[in-house]
């Protein structure tokens, strides 16, 4: 059968950032994606070198634009290993509570994009009305809803008050009644199943082998959870990796899904382990020569942060690699022999964050 | 089908969107708004240029010159927490979209030279790190020809 070729991206409905993929397909069949990438390169890693180690936490806070906070916990913690400064236990707690907050955002996000993937508007209208509830708590104890900078290197720069807490632990509550709400809709619904069950399918060995990330990697079976290794105050919390095992859209929305509400359990747990105590330690000098490796667990999965200092304020090299990144070669093997109605819909499941891959 | 309690709620409910710009929220009191100078009360010292992530305020301490641009700002606020008179204030609301690119410059009363013969050592302190900044805003503008 003859093969046709068919662009998608890099400006498409369903894409909020560019991404193109080069599709051959046979009679509505793909049989092959080719990526292209590229299109939001801003260099933000050269930034490193003209912008002193305080100021790359902004700089680090936009390297994506929904989990601004997760960024720049990560690259404060690599700071901090490097610098052998102790964060107080209360800054870890807060950046806890902030980091968990980015995350039911961000799936909320998430799932409304994906219900608009498939064509479920009133769903999508739904996930983001019940998200406007966490950016106000943002953009409460912060200033700003998204680009929330509260971080510095050692510590954090924002506080939360006992009204404040209480104002969060009853907003999280109604959001999670309301969520829930959703849970029948997004895993039961017959029009939804249709459309996401056995679409893209991921198997456990391959997932595995082709360094899928975060929801992509654990909704093919795969309990792998950077939080897991106790980073700052996750050690303190109680929580397991969600998985699920089918490997398909079903699979990683489900588990988003459970994220969600998992978040909204570990803001509680965290604000009931607050500690009291500073907010930030003192840092003095600059970062020594050396090398450090940090991991972090992002909405869309293991974020990895490489630091090289010099003895100076700026830093010989700064490297990110991020979860999406990771997440484009398992596409890749998701999308040979689906429908081309579905390519959009497997293409949202890795939850693809292109400014964030291409930083 | 499951969706059907979640429709006949929201159609029983009020909208749950507001009629903006006839309706505002009220802005929260963190917010971190429109940046402003209150000029008297600030000493040159140039500690905001130095800390700003995005290089965006120049400070003249001869003329008594505090300029910003505004289309450069971020809005994170360091400068406002690290300035040693607390004369940078934040609005709880977004500057207004603007139609043409300004500069915010500001004039207030450069130090007094014979309190400058005073404070001799913290000046001395103070006039490398303003070179260094000066170094930051030529590497950038390298970078920007490249
Ligand atoms: S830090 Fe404050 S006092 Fe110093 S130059 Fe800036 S605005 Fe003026
Ligand atoms: S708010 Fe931030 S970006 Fe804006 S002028 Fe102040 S330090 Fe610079």
């Amino acid at each position: 059968m003859a093969t046709t070729v068919i662009p998608f991206g890099p400006q498409h409905p369903v894409l909020p950032e560019p991404v193109h993929l080069t599709l051959k397909v046979e009679d509505e069949i793909v049989k092959e994606a080719i990526p292209a990438l590229g299109y939001v390169h801003r260099g933000l890693e050269k930034l490193a070198e003209i912008r002193d180690y305080h100021q790359m936490i902004q700089v680090c806070e936009r390297v994506c634009g929904i989990c601004s906070m997760i960024h720049a916990v990560c690259y404060s913690q690599a700071i901090e290993e490097l610098m052998e400064v102790e964060v107080p236990k209360r800054a870890e707690m807060l950046r806890v509570i902030w980091s968990e907050l980015h995350r039911t955002h961000s799936h909320l996000l998430w799932l409304g994009l994906f219900a608009d993937a498939f064509g479920f508007e009133s769903l999508f209208m739904q996930f983001w009305k019940v998200r406007e509830r966490i950016m106000d708590i943002n953009e409460a104890t912060t200033g700003s809803r998204v680009i929330v900078s509260v971080n510095v290197i050692g510590g954090v720069r924002a506080d939360l008050s006992p009204e404040q807490i209480r104002w969060i632990l009853g907003e999280i509550d109604i959001v999670e009644k309301e969520v829930r709400a959703l849970q029948d809709t997004i895993m039961n619904d017959y029009t939804v199943k249709a459309r996401t069950v056995g679409v893209g399918v991921l198997s456990k060995e391959n997932a595995y082998l082709l360094g899928a990330a975060g929801p992509t990697l654990r909704g093919s079976g795969v309990a792998q959870d950077m939080r897991m290794l106790g980073y700052g105050g996750y050690s303190e919390l109680d929580f397991e990796p969600v998985v699920e095992t089918s490997g398909d859209c079903w699979a990683r929305s489900t588990v988003r899904f459970r994220e969600t509400l998992q978040s909204i359990d570990l803001v509680r747990q965290a604000i009931a382990k607050l500690p009291e105590g500073e907010l930030a330690a003192k840092v003095k000098g600059n970062p020594p020569e050396g090398e450090v490796y940090m991991r972090v667990e992002q909405p869309r999965g293991e974020c990895v942060y490489y630091i090289k200092g010099n003895g100076t304020k700026h830093l010989d090299r700064l490297r990110i690699r991020t979860p999406t990144f990771a997440n484009i070669p398992p596409l890749l093997a998701m999308l040979p022999g689906c429908e081309l109605a579905d390519v959009p819909v497997i293409v949202l499941a890795i939850d693809p964050c292109i400014s964030c891959t291409e930083r | 089908m499951l969706f059907t309690p979640t429709v006949i709620k929201n159609l029983l409910k009020k909208p749950a969107t507001r009629l903006y710009p006839f309706t505002v929220r009220e802005p929260f009191p963190n917010y971190r708004g429109e940046l402003y100078i209150d000029i008297d009360a600030c000493i040159f010292c140039g500690t905001c240029a130095r800390k700003c992530p995005s290089q965006c305020i120049e400070v003249d301490k001869e003329q008594g010159l505090w300029s910003c641009d505004p289309h450069a700002c971020v809005y994170c606020g360091i400068c406002r927490d690290t300035c040693p008179t607390k004369c940078l204030h934040m609005k709880d609301v977004h500057r207004k979209p603007m139609t043409e690119r300004i500069m915010m410059v500001e004039k207030g009363e450069p130090p007094k030279p014979k309190k400058k013969a005073a404070e001799a050592a913290p000046k001395a302190e103070a006039e490398p790190k303003a070179d260094d900044a000066d170094k930051g805003e030529s590497k950038k503008a390298d970078a920007k020809k490249k």
